[in-house]
């Protein structure tokens, strides 16, 4: 169910202006990597280019290459479309459909893109999705209602649950905790914690303990100052990026010296 | 002062009581009708109310703000000022409104009858007859005029919003924008000389060609106001559902439009209210009749706006029955814009997002 993904020599532009300059990294399947640095240091920029959702943004391009399982994303002829079902995104803030209920907001990957599917298969669908995402006890009873009435932390598992329910290879999660409090975000870590024994994935996040907590293995990014591009500093297993790092200004930022 | 223990509160300040302010208007009005009567019994003329009601709210608002800059200080007297002259202005707005409905309805009731919702013109000269013909021509040529331009206006709008990068898009808006001011006359000359040129027929009268003058004019109208509730749906939704490997036309299709058909809604039901009432388009295009005519494509068709114009025109040597026909098609024609808002809210209603838990 999970992929490899290989990033070589990877630039990303916003028209003229460089995002991220020259990232080189592998990330393994059935694990949680971690993207931290301070802010504007390219971090989600980089996230998105995972699986083409930067190219939402007008201007946006890249060069160099990003593999999943040997497949270059950006070889000519690639459908982003295609990517982003093997790649899903879990976004900062949570995003449910407004006009679809619970129900459907799980169903929304399936549905959007009109597959048939019975009820039966819908049902169990819903069940096991909500269930992967710790949601299934909260809203059983209420499949029905709006997904905006839930709270913020239900929202986003919601968002989560909608992500896993197109059995994606990969999750990539933009700071999925950023709008929550702690509870939620604990909720939210444990999960990603179970995630893992399924999907490779992929966090931003700006706390660094929550890295410390979720990833197996970290990168840290940070830039030379404004206007320029953010740059991959160190990337190690995350034990070693939180007590040993091989790099001072790591070593400055885990341990909250930065700036 | 009043009978505190302890120290005053550093936070309070002098305040005018709650009755103060309507206290101060009747005494204002009172003042100044007071005024009025004593000079309409020297001069034995009758007491103007509308002036002295005008001049008592200007006094209202002169005394609330010296009173209020004396008890309460400068700035709730520039409050209470802005308040006073910003609810002045609501009502005078509102008051040619009120008018308008309760001259219609005042006029328009003496016909508003059984025989005037089934008889068309045909053969009536005085009293008696209706305005049937034109009822049906009006929905029909709406209806037509809507059921073109909210495809094209609403394409259009998408186009702007989700795809339109660069000059041709701004080419779009500009000329949109230009649209939106062509004077209706204008349209209904396009559709009859466009037509007459066609059919090769100088003197081409049909209702279809009304609707085109129409779609026209609302063309512009509909491609506005769906661009704006396009334009307010959050980016995240489109992001959200890219990210499920949703194609961009779905996408477009099944997230973007539900959630803004209620604003959609709205700016069609707004664009329909706006060309029902046209009258210079339709009297060059689709002419006028006394009949009735079911068939866009063939023939004249009445619509109400021209026929409260010949009514009002035309008349016959016992003018009566024709105004008092005038002013119920006059009326009908506001109950169909209303029953057209109503349901536009309605359909806003149900289609709009829930928020409950």
């Amino acid at each position: 169910m999970s992929k490899r993904i290989e990033v070589e020599d990877l630039t990303v532009y916003y028209g003229k202006f460089t995002a991220v300059e020259d990232v080189t990294l592998t990330i393994e399947p059935r694990t949680v990597t971690a993207f931290i640095g301070p802010s504007g240091c390219g971090k989600s920029t980089l996230l998105r280019t995972l699986n083409r959702m930067h190219e939402v943004i007008p201007g946006a391009y890249v060069e160099g290459s990003v593999r999943i399982d040997g497949d270059d994303l950006y070889a000519p002829g690639v459908d982003p479309v295609l990517v982003r079902r093997q790649v899903g995104m879990v976004f900062q803030r949570p995003n449910p459909f407004p006009t679809m209920s619970i129900r459907d907001n799980v169903l929304a990957g399936a549905k959007l893109n009109n597959t048939r599917m019975s009820k039966a298969d819908a049902d169990d669908l819903v069940e096991r999705s909500l269930r992967s995402a710790n949601l299934w006890n909260e809203v059983k009873d209420r499949l029905g209602r709006p997904g905006s009435g839930l709270s913020g932390g239900q929202q986003q598992r919601l968002c989560i649950a909608r992500a896993i329910a197109v059995s994606p290879e990969v999750i990539l999660m933009d700071e999925p905790c950023s709008a929550l409090d702690p509870i939620s975000t604990l909720a939210i870590e444990d999960l990603i914690e179970e995630l893992k024994q399924q999907y490779t994935i992929v966090i931003v996040t700006h706390n660094i303990q929550q890295a410390s907590r979720v990833s197996d293995r970290t990168a840290f990014f940070t830039i030379a100052g404004t206007g320029r591009p953010g740059t991959l500093i160190e990337y190690d297993d995350t034990v070693t990026m939180f007590s040993n790092p091989s790099v001072q200004a790591t070593e400055d930022y885990v341990s909250g010296r930065f700036g | 002062m009043t009978d505190v223990t302890g120290p005053p509160n550093a936070l309070t300040s002098g305040r005018l009581p709650r009755w103060a302010t309507p206290v101060l208007l009747v005494v204002s009005w009172a003042v100044m009708l007071g005024v009025f009567v004593l000079m309409a019994l020297a001069g034995g003329s009758d007491v103007a109310i509308a002036p002295a009601l005008f001049l008592g709210t200007l006094l209202f608002v002169v005394t609330g703000f010296v009173l209020s800059l004396l008890v309460e200080g400068l700035r709730q007297a520039k409050d209470r000022l802005v308040t006073s002259l910003v609810v002045s202005a609501f009502l005078v707005a509102l008051i040619p409104l009120i008018s308008v409905l309760f001259t219609v309805v005042s006029n328009g009731r003496h016909r508003f009858d059984a025989a005037f919702f089934s008889n068309s013109m045909r053969n009536v000269v005085g009293e008696g007859g209706g305005a049937l013909h034109a009822i049906m021509g009006t929905l029909e040529i709406t209806g037509m005029a809507a059921l073109i331009s909210v495809p094209i206006g609403l394409l259009t709008a998408i186009y702007l919003v989700e795809y339109g990068r660069g000059p041709l898009a701004r080419a779009i808006t500009f000329f949109v924008d230009v649209m939106t001011g062509i004077p209706s006359i204008v349209a209904g000359l396009f559709a009859f000389a466009f037509f007459a040129l066609v059919f090769a027929d100088p003197g081409i009268r049909f209702g279809f060609g009304g609707s085109i003058a129409l779609a026209l004019l609302m063309i512009p109208v509909v491609v506005r106001s769906s661009e704006e509730m396009l334009k307010l749906v959050p980016n995240e939704l489109r992001e959200a559902s890219y990210a499920l490997g949703v194609p961009k036309w779905l996408t477009i299709l099944k997230i973007v439009i539900p959630t803004s058909i209620a604003g959609i809604t709205t700016g069609v039901t707004l664009a329909i209210a706006r060309v029902i009432g046209e009258t210079a388009p339709l009297l060059i295009i689709a002419g006028f009749t006394a009949s009735m005519n079911y068939d866009l494509f063939q023939n004249r068709l009445m619509s109400l706006p021209v026929f409260v114009y010949t009514q009002y025109a035309n008349p016959g040597a016992d003018v009566a029955p024709y105004l008092e026909r005038a002013w119920a098609a006059a009326l009908t024609l506001i109950l169909i814009v209303m029953l057209l808002n109503l349901i536009a809210r309605l359909v806003a209603r149900i289609f709009s997002p829930q928020l409950g838990r």
